[in-house]
């Protein structure tokens, strides 16, 4: 199987001499990650220069970004917050819990505080059924939400 | 996040001393290893329960130079829960497993597929599997054992659903968008970048040492006998004790509601969304390849709960998480939604039903992957058993055959 190696520029044999250098396709989603953890989201800028880094299209690079529900292609708060919309999670009051989060952000779900600090969104099964309801926090898993817990979690993202 | 400690099992959660197994698997030898995972009977934890000796024999023997070990660590089924405590309670057994799949099937690199939701647990495991380079479990060299190289890395998902599906995975794994992939080819001939690689779910992964150092026959001594073993099930919804065990094979339904103490039981759904639901009448039934087959998810439902509500939740999870990629999948979970509706308004007529239910099966016969196929099943399972759920409407929906 021949490829283009993009660091060597050239066509190479097989696709697996490119497979642990940095630029190649296979590393796409590490460095997407990167980029999300520093900027908070992937610019269309961003997607240019990945996508010349690893010699592909950006087209490809979007593609891939809006694929991923954890990938962000414009510019979020600070924090997103995510509830659980798994059925374990809605049979424990998840939808009260996205009720109290919109009462305290004074926002909806899906939206964005005015000061840019917090994101407001539903996902699926975070894998806290036995802890529901069950919300993530950026990358911090949080179960047993209560009406208080919301408060204290809003105040301390807003801090 | 509080864990409960003390954990109690025959296999994955009894005793073993770390590199044990490893260290039997590089005295007995590759082809002795891959004998007794193949005699153990060992199949996928995944739910699909494909035989794991039979997919290691088929990767071992490929000539290709380069082949990998992928665990499966992307459990996204709602109710399941299991991986979550074999990454912070017990990661360097799953470690180890990958590291003795390796040296049978001759892999040089592993992977550890961790799904976006669990990447708290990220720093930690990273620590385990350095620990494990140290111990010289990891490397060049392993255990001294001068033709044995094998490292492994974690990448993270990115809160896909269908990425738990293996060749969806492998294309998360090369920087695509994670849609499956046709099958066959299969990943042990052709899976990551081309090359031969086993995709194993990390519970299975975390038999493996057990099974090396016990023996196929103490394995099989457990369970059933067409599944050997046990298995870690997550029971979560209507119960005083929700959580993670470890049960034999063949436990029934009616045992496990004992033990994590559900009342008033209406139904059980078994394999989270794209598993079925069952009521008191099937509560005998056993959790096995042969009857009940679980990646790990059960979720108890009370009297009071509507299980349409439940289906409509599920199929409300697959628009969001579908790839979009085949047709059967993508249009048709939002004409089953549409559908609960139309029957909760008590305006669906039993030919209308029909339609339905027809549709539900050319989903099932015609979706590219796992998640299309298994989409309508508990549609189905509440529509054919849970009668009482719904009312038919005696008057004929006239016009349009979907789409309300």
């Amino acid at each position: 199987m021949e490829k283009y190696c993009a660091v060597k520029k050239q066509t190479v044999k097989d696709s697996q001499d490119c497979d642990l250098c940095d630029e190649s396709r296979s590393k796409l989603l590490p460095i997407l990650s990167q980029i999300q953890d520093k900027k908070g989201y992937i610019s269309d800028k961003d997607m240019q220069e990945v996508a010349d880094k690893l010699g592909i299209h950006p087209v490809e690079v979007y593609s891939v970004v809006t694929f991923y529900s954890f990938l962000n292609s414009k510019k979020e708060g600070k924090h997103t917050i995510r509830v659980s919309n798994c059925i374990s999670s809605i049979m424990k009051g998840s939808r009260k819990i996205v009720k109290d989060f919109e009462k305290e952000l004074q926002i909806k779900l899906g939206q964005t505080t005015k000061d840019k600090r917090v994101t407001l969104k539903e996902t699926s099964c975070v894998g806290m059924c036995d802890m529901a309801p069950a919300i993530m926090v950026d990358g911090e898993l949080i179960g047993r939400v209560t009406a208080k817990k919301v408060k204290e979690i809003v105040k301390e993202l807003k801090r | 996040m509080k864990e409960r400690l003390e954990r109690d099992g025959k296999v994955i959660f009894s005793d073993i001393e770390l590199g044990s197994g490893l260290k039997k698997s590089l005295k007995i030898g590759r082809l002795e290893v891959l004998d007794t995972v193949r005699d153990s009977n060992l199949k996928g934890r995944g739910g699909a329960g494909f035989p794991t000796g039979v997919k290691w024999n088929l990767a071992a023997t490929s000539s290709d130079s380069k082949k990998y070990i992928v665990a499966n660590a992307d459990e996204g089924e709602p109710g399941t829960f299991k991986d979550r405590v074999l990454l912070t309670e017990y990661p360097a057994l799953l470690f180890e497993g990958m590291i003795i799949a390796a040296y049978a099937i001759g892999a040089e690199r592993g992977f550890l597929y961790l799904r976006g939701e669990y990447r708290s647990f990220l720093p930690n495991l990273e620590i385990v599997l350095e620990d494990l380079r140290k111990r010289n479990m990891l490397g060049d060299n392993i255990f001294g054992n001068g033709d044995f190289n094998f490292d492994i890395e974690i990448r993270l998902g990115f809160g896909a659903y269908v990425c738990g599906e293996e060749t969806a995975l492998i294309e998360s794994l090369e920087g695509n968008r994670g849609e499956p992939r046709n099958r066959p080819p299969f990943p042990v001939y052709t899976g990551y970048n081309g090359h031969p690689t086993v995709v194993n779910n990390a519970e299975t992964l975390s038999n493996i040492a057990h099974i090396i150092l016990k023996g196929s026959d103490w394995f099989k001594s457990i369970g059933t006998e067409k599944s050997a073993g046990s298995k870690i099930i997550s029971v979560s919804g209507d119960c005083k004790k929700p959580g993670v065990y470890e049960v034999p094979f063949g436990t029934t339904i009616k045992k496990i509601l004992k033990l994590v103490d559900a009342l008033d039981v209406k139904a059980v759904v078994v394999g989270g969304a794209s598993g079925i639901c069952i009521g008191k009448n099937e509560f005998n039934r056993k959790l096995g390849f042969e009857d009940l087959s679980t990646g790990g998810s059960i979720i108890v439902f009370n009297e009071k709960r509507s299980l349409l509500d439940v289906v409509e939740n599920f199929l409300e999870f697959f628009k969001e998480e579908s790839c979009g990629q085949c047709t059967p999948c993508r249009e048709g979970v939002p004409v089953l939604i549409d559908g609960i509706n139309i029957l909760r308004r008590g305006e669906c007529d039993s030919s209308y039903l029909k339609n339905l239910l027809s549709l539900s099966e050319t989903m099932q016969l015609a979706s590219k992957c796992g998640l299309g196929q298994s989409a309508p099943n508990v549609f189905i399972s509440v529509i054919d058993k849970f009668k009482k759920e719904y009312q038919l409407s005696s008057k004929k929906r006239e016009g349009r055959v979907f789409n309300g």
